[in-house]
């Protein structure tokens, strides 16, 4: 016999023991996976934000699929991307609208005064707590931008010492109001374009002091409103997004002009 | 060779300026502002109103919960308002504030004198509870709670931290020059809770007239000895000053009395001396005003809620020529930069340090990268390694700053960044981290930002 019949008999015998070993072991350890997970994972915007909480999409899909998640737990995939996965799961999406990020604060370098010189690291969670109040107001924007480092779609600036976000490339996730230590941005419906660009809840006096831009809590939104969508608590004015007909009405007469108009695009 | 820590540093010490400064008492004329959270623990609830008047010593405001201090009023005078003013932590915080008439009437029971032999170890620690006593060298524990271990007897050593590590700060000096028998007398007050501890009083080589005057002091009493330890930074931190004298290493998460020891600054051994035997609350300090800014750096008795504007003016006001282009209520190591300084003594304020050169700017200006000399690994006295520490926070990764360097038993005493000659923030990045990890804890450990539905 020669030496290429040895050589291919023995692979031959190998072969067929590893093949038949590997059929039976793939047969006995099976783990059924939910075919359910990759077609949720396709209607994910697939941004790996972390903005729902979980490691990524992939651990988002899973989640959504063993029911852990909800259908409409995406924040960014918004309502077209939970009915698809409501489609999918079987179940009704009663997705909220899409949100964007809102800054509530106007108080940029030329309405507010520096209060200390803040030296270290370049960041407002740092600035926050090393107790230095940089800004005349207590409450504002502290324009170091924690916000602008962790947004995943370059949407938040830092524009005149203000957070500004850009409208159009929000994707909603929410991380720059996670970031934000002064906890001034906030996720507002798509569709409400009026909204407080202020968040200091002193009295008039104490506020204009601080800044030339600030709520004074006049109230004169609230007597303009037709709608009992405005109201002011703790000196400073909400808006009601749910009763909001946006009319302009309050935005219009506000001495302060800290009620934004978004129609106008930011 | 006197004993120290281990690591540490030695920055200059800048004590001359204000070292041989005698005491001065200096009365406050304007208003006086109490912040209700001047301690650890729950903010004190206020027991007057608007428009009451008020004696030295009365109760203006209760503890709230066991871990909380009562404050007492330092003048007398009319209630002028409970509001938000700012405070030294540069924020607006909830105080009294009140109107000084400058006459100081006293409450009638203020001063008397009580024989200790009288009260029992209860009515002591009522005493000192009652005082409003928090620990006076800057953290702002409440004594009381300190003073109530759960096994009074396994207390081995009662310090007395005189250890004055930080550059600039001398009152503890001047009070240990000054008040040496009236210290060793609180001393003897605190020891009586623990029946089988030692007293040890803990003064570093840099101040031979306290050494001198607390030897003298305690010469004849038993069980009190003076522990002299080599001048270095942060022996006067409590971990440090815990293993100086047993030779226990604690973790941050571990109280002292776990090793057995109860460690008091000078002045809030003082405080329960005039507390429990002469029955007067904690209505008065001595804050060291110093710094290369100030014309004549002091040693102020001043009463608690004093304007820090006014102290500077009893000290001479600010040199001329200079500005002051930075204002630190506590020392350069560990006190906090006040953007104004229209704010209120605290009971932990030791001292004010104002300065006409921010070198803080200028570390800022010269920052480049981590060059691993591992210097600041040889300086932390927690033996960490405070590079590795703060590259991790730099990537965000707050689990390895935890689990694997240990980052919690970080005391924040700022030595590494002192001695990093590469001048990089680290102990500003480990507060980030803690913060972090603090606020992690906090919350729930709940994956999803919404509700299952």
């Amino acid at each position: 016999m020669s030496g290429i019949m040895i050589a291919t008999v023995v692979l031959a015998v190998i072969g067929i023991v590893v093949g038949v070993s590997l059929v039976s072991v793939g047969r006995k350890f099976h783990v059924d996976t939910d075919p359910r997970v990759t077609e949720i994972r396709d209607c994910l915007p697939g941004n790996n934000c972390g903005a729902c909480g979980y490691a990524g999409c992939d651990a988002m899909a899973e989640a959504i699929a063993a029911g852990k998640a909800p259908v409409s737990g995406c924040p960014v995939g918004g309502a077209p991307a939970a009915e698809q996965i409501g489609k999918i799961m079987g179940v009704d999406a009663d997705a909220e609208e899409r949100k964007i990020a809102f800054v509530r604060c106007k108080g940029s370098c030329d309405v507010t005064k520096e209060r200390g010189e803040y030296v270290g690291i370049h960041d407002c969670r740092a600035a926050v707590l090393s107790g230095i109040s940089i800004w005349e107001c207590d409450y504002g924007c502290v324009g170091f931008g924690s916000c602008v480092s962790v947004c995943p779609a370059d949407a938040i600036h830092v524009e005149n010492g203000v957070a500004i976000v850009d409208r159009k490339k929000c994707i909603g996730c929410g991380l720059c109001a996670k970031a934000c230590p002064k906890h001034l941005i906030e996720l507002i419906p798509e569709s409400r374009t009026q909204a407080v660009r202020c968040s200091n809840h002193d009295k008039g006096r104490a506020v204009r002091n601080v800044c030339n831009a600030g709520c004074i809590g006049c109230g004169l939104c609230v007597r303009q409103c037709a709608y009992d969508a405005i109201h002011v608590d703790g000196n400073l004015a909400h808006i009601d997004y749910a009763k909001c007909e946006l009319c302009g009405k309050c935005d219009d007469k506000c001495p302060a002009h800290i009620i934004a108009d978004l129609r106008e695009g930011n | 060779m006197s004993r120290t820590i281990k690591g540490g540093i030695h920055p200059p010490e800048h004590k001359e300026l204000s070292e041989n400064a005698s005491p001065r008492v200096y009365e406050a004329e304007g208003e006086l502002i109490y912040p209700l959270s001047q301690h650890i623990g729950r903010p004190a609830k206020p027991v007057v109103k608007k428009g009451d008047h008020v004696l030295v010593g009365q109760k203006i405001a209760d503890a709230d919960g066991f871990v909380s201090a009562c404050i007492c009023s330092s003048c007398s005078g009319i209630v002028k308002a409970v509001e938000k003013r700012r405070t030294n932590a540069g924020t607006y915080g909830e105080c009294i504030v009140i109107d000084n008439d400058g006459q100081f009437t006293e409450a009638p029971d203020y001063g008397r004198e009580v024989s200790c032999d009288d009260l029992t170890n209860e009515e002591i620690i009522g005493k000192i509870r009652d005082a409003g006593i928090i620990g006076m060298g800057g953290a702002g524990f409440p004594t009381a709670v300190k003073l109530m271990p759960k096994d009074p007897g396994a207390i081995r050593h009662v310090i007395v931290n005189g250890a004055e590590c930080e550059p600039y700060i001398t009152c503890d000096d001047q009070l240990m020059r000054t008040r040496a028998a009236d210290i060793v007398e609180g001393l003897q007050i605190v020891m009586r809770l623990f029946p089988h501890a030692e007293g040890v009083i803990l003064i570093e080589d840099n101040k031979p007239e306290a050494i001198a005057a607390m030897t003298a002091a305690a010469a004849g009493q038993e069980h009190v000895r003076v522990v002299v330890a080599r001048t270095k930074y942060p022996q006067g931190g409590e971990k440090s000053v815990i293993s100086l004298v047993t030779g226990i290493y604690t973790k941050v998460s571990e109280l002292p009395a776990e090793a057995g020891c109860i460690v008091d600054n000078v002045a809030t051994i003082l405080a329960i001396r005039n507390a429990v035997r002469f029955s007067k609350p904690l209505v008065r300090r001595m804050v060291t005003v110093t710094g290369d800014a100030v014309k004549t750096p002091s040693n102020l008795i001043v009463r608690i809620g004093t304007n820090a504007e006014e102290l500077v003016a009893a000290a001479g006001g600010i040199r001329e020529g200079v500005t002051l282009e930075k204002a630190l209520f506590g020392g350069p190591m560990m006190g906090v930069a006040v953007a104004d300084l229209s704010v209120p003594i605290q009971k932990g304020s030791n001292a004010l340090t104002l300065l006409a050169h921010d070198e803080a700017m200028d570390a800022q200006r010269e920052m480049t990268a981590c060059i691993r000399c591992g210097r600041c690994a040889r300086v932390c006295p927690m033996g960490l390694v405070p590079e590795m520490m703060a590259e991790a926070v730099e990537r965000k990764d707050y689990e390895s700053y935890e689990k694997k360097f240990y980052g919690l038993e970080c005391i924040q005493c700022g030595s590494c960044t002192f001695i990093c000659p590469a001048k990089r923030p680290l102990t500003q990045l480990f507060k980030i981290a803690k913060a972090e990890i603090m606020a992690k804890a906090a919350k729930k450990p709940v994956p999803s930002g919404k509700e299952d539905k």
